[in-house]
């Protein structure tokens, strides 16, 4: 395979992104303006002169305990002692009983996939990834987990698989969540 | 009591890559001609919806922009967002605004221009569409991901294969490619669809809607203006809704959109239809085939087919003209295109111009009984409306 084959989504979109924003600066520099013709149609565009990041903070100081728990290789839900109602993705109130303050229950590491996909076109964030797949997996408690299955061949996988979760790294981004495990 | 409700006029653009055009003069093209087949004039107006999901868009406050430009300016305004179904949400807040006797007339319009962003942040932004910190910040999943996972559980539960849902794609681009509005306007046959590349395995490109611009413009008027106004206003005689759980992981199964079915038990209700007669009673419907499965599940969640026979529906090619019930003659989001939040509004003006015999003659539903369905999803299952219109009043 040649390095040119080798590279990932993201070395791709990116190159793209720079070779438009070359172009576009060059007819600026010419044109005085950042007006360009579109190169499939030739239609005039002007690009934004202005760039914005989005990068979120979000409140976790409620459920605090599940990414303690992570890093500490549990996966943990919610349960309302009121209803016994389960919570998974873990929430601090119970919509059905308006309880709030719900206790933690560390949930069983063995279930049934029921469906999955292997995303090949990435978003932006995830471009730096090869291509992933992405499983929802019933636990004895009846709640569902979506995440990252361990295979590269959706065909191995069939609804109805026994999968493991283990607590796993994330790299590049060096931080702790979970994954499916087909069991074999 | 609330008041009878008719559609008036409608205007649909070119749907496609417009990059020709700005956001503002993308919308005035369909509002202008929903506008002249109304025959009023923009201070007619008393309120208008604007469906924008945008984000991928420059405009924050599209709804008035879009209204200076189009000169109807101070009739109070607002922007809603229910995902693919924005378009659908605005004509229901129209409808309310009409039937209420609040205004006598109103306009939903819905506008996208998808384009003014890299494909890869649009992948981002509509990935994002579900529930953010628990499906997208770790998983990455996209919107052709989402519906993956219900086409990888229908296939395995009824033993359908990716043959039989090419056969959606290809009987929408054999009518996209009669509708001079599509963005592809090329038929398709199994075997391209079967050979495009996976985007989120088991779809397709070919099973999937594309990244599209446009805009589509509905006017509402109450039965005492409409027949001042028309010989041949189209009432809307239901709208349906329902909505489901954001994490895809709290769905009961993955074979069937709950919000989809619930909308239209709750539409047919209203509009007091038998479920049972469905197919004797609508001549013509507009599903929302955003992937090919999605069509598929709108066939049994509508019941036009029973559960797990909806891609018998395909095999036997029983939704084209001439079938059970011709569905998506427009190319639906498939080959006309999918403006995320004009999509709605889009499938009422298609749907007005069927029951009045006005689109071109080759993708012409033969109308019988005067009854046309429109079914909207926003995202995955999220939000569903289900509209109902007529030639007749009750």
């Amino acid at each position: 395979m040649s390095k040119e084959e080798k590279k990932t989504m993201k070395e791709m979109y990116d190159s793209q992104m720079k070779q438009f924003f070359e172009f576009v600066e060059s007819m600026k520099k010419s044109l005085g303006v950042p007006m360009f013709p579109d190169m499939k149609t030739g239609r005039a565009q002007y690009l934004d002169q202005r760039e914005i990041t989005l990068k979120f903070v979000i409140s976790i100081e409620n459920i605090k305990d599940f990414f303690n728990a992570l890093a500490d290789g549990k996966l943990l839900a919610t349960k309302c002692e009121n209803c016994n109602e389960i919570y998974f993705p873990p929430q601090r109130d119970c919509p059905k009983c308006k309880a709030s303050g719900l206790g933690w229950i560390e949930l069983s590491r063995e279930g049934e996939l029921i469906t999955f996909t292997q995303i090949n076109v990435k978003p932006y964030s995830f471009s730096h990834y090869d291509d992933y797949i992405v499983g929802i997996v019933r636990l004895p408690e009846g709640v569902n987990v979506t995440a990252w299955v361990r295979e590269k061949d959706p065909r191995k996988l069939k609804p109805g698989m026994k999968m493991r979760l283990e607590i796993v790294k994330r790299e590049p981004e060096n931080y702790y969540t979970y994954e499916w495990v087909p069991v074999k | 009591m609330s008041r009878n409700v008719a559609i008036v006029g409608v205007g649909h653009s070119k749907f496609g890559v417009r990059n020709d055009v700005s956001l503002p003069e993308l919308a005035w093209e369909s509002i202008k001609m929903a506008l002249n087949d109304a025959g009023i004039e923009q201070k007619d107006i008393g309120y208008v919806v604007v469906s924008n999901v945008g984000g991928w868009s420059s405009e924050p406050l599209p709804a008035v922009v879009i209204n200076e430009y189009a000169g109807i300016c101070p009739t109070g305004t607002v922007r809603v967002e229910a995902a693919c179904a924005s378009g659908s949400a605005a004509v229901k807040l129209a409808y309310d605004m009409v039937a209420s006797g609040h205004v006598d007339i109103a306009m939903a319009v819905g506008v996208e221009k998808m384009n003014e962003s890299p494909t890869p942040t649009v992948v981002e932004f509509i990935g994002r569409a579900g529930n953010y910190f628990w499906e997208f910040q770790n998983f990455g999943l996209t919107f052709p991901g989402y519906y993956a996972l219900y086409m990888t559980a229908y296939m395995n539960k009824y033993n359908a294969k990716e043959e039989d849902f090419c056969k959606v794609a290809v009987k929408n681009h054999y009518y996209g490619a009669r509708n001079p509005k599509a963005q592809f306007q090329k038929e398709i046959t199994v075997e391209k669809c079967m050979a495009s590349r996976y985007i989120a395995w088991p779809i397709k490109l070919y099973d999937s809607s594309p990244i599209t611009d446009g805009s589509a413009a509905v006017i509402l008027a109450s039965e005492e203006v409409a027949k001042q106004l028309t010989d041949s206003p189209v009432w809307i005689r239901a709208i349906g809704y329902a909505s489901d759980t954001s994490n895809l992981s709290k769905r009961e199964n993955f074979t069937s959109l709950k919000a989809g079915y619930l909308a239209g038990e709750r539409a047919y209700k209203m509009a007091g239809i038998d479920k049972e007669n469905v197919l004797k009673v609508f001549d013509v419907a507009e599903v929302h085939d955003c992937f090919t499965i999605a069509e598929v599940m709108a066939y049994e969640d509508l019941g036009f087919a029973k559960r797990g026979e909806g891609i018998e529906m395909i095999r036997n090619e029983e939704t084209y003209i001439g079938g059970k019930i011709p569905v998506n003659l427009s190319g639906g989001l498939k080959a006309k295109g999918h403006p995320i939040a004009a999509t709605g509004e889009g499938m009422i003006a298609e749907l007005t111009n069927q029951l009045l015999s006005r689109v071109e003659k080759d993708r012409q539903a033969p109308i019988k009984n005067g009854y046309a369905l429109a079914h909207n999803i926003g995202g995955t299952g999220h939000y569903a409306y289900v509209t109902i219109l007529s030639l007749s009043k009750s």
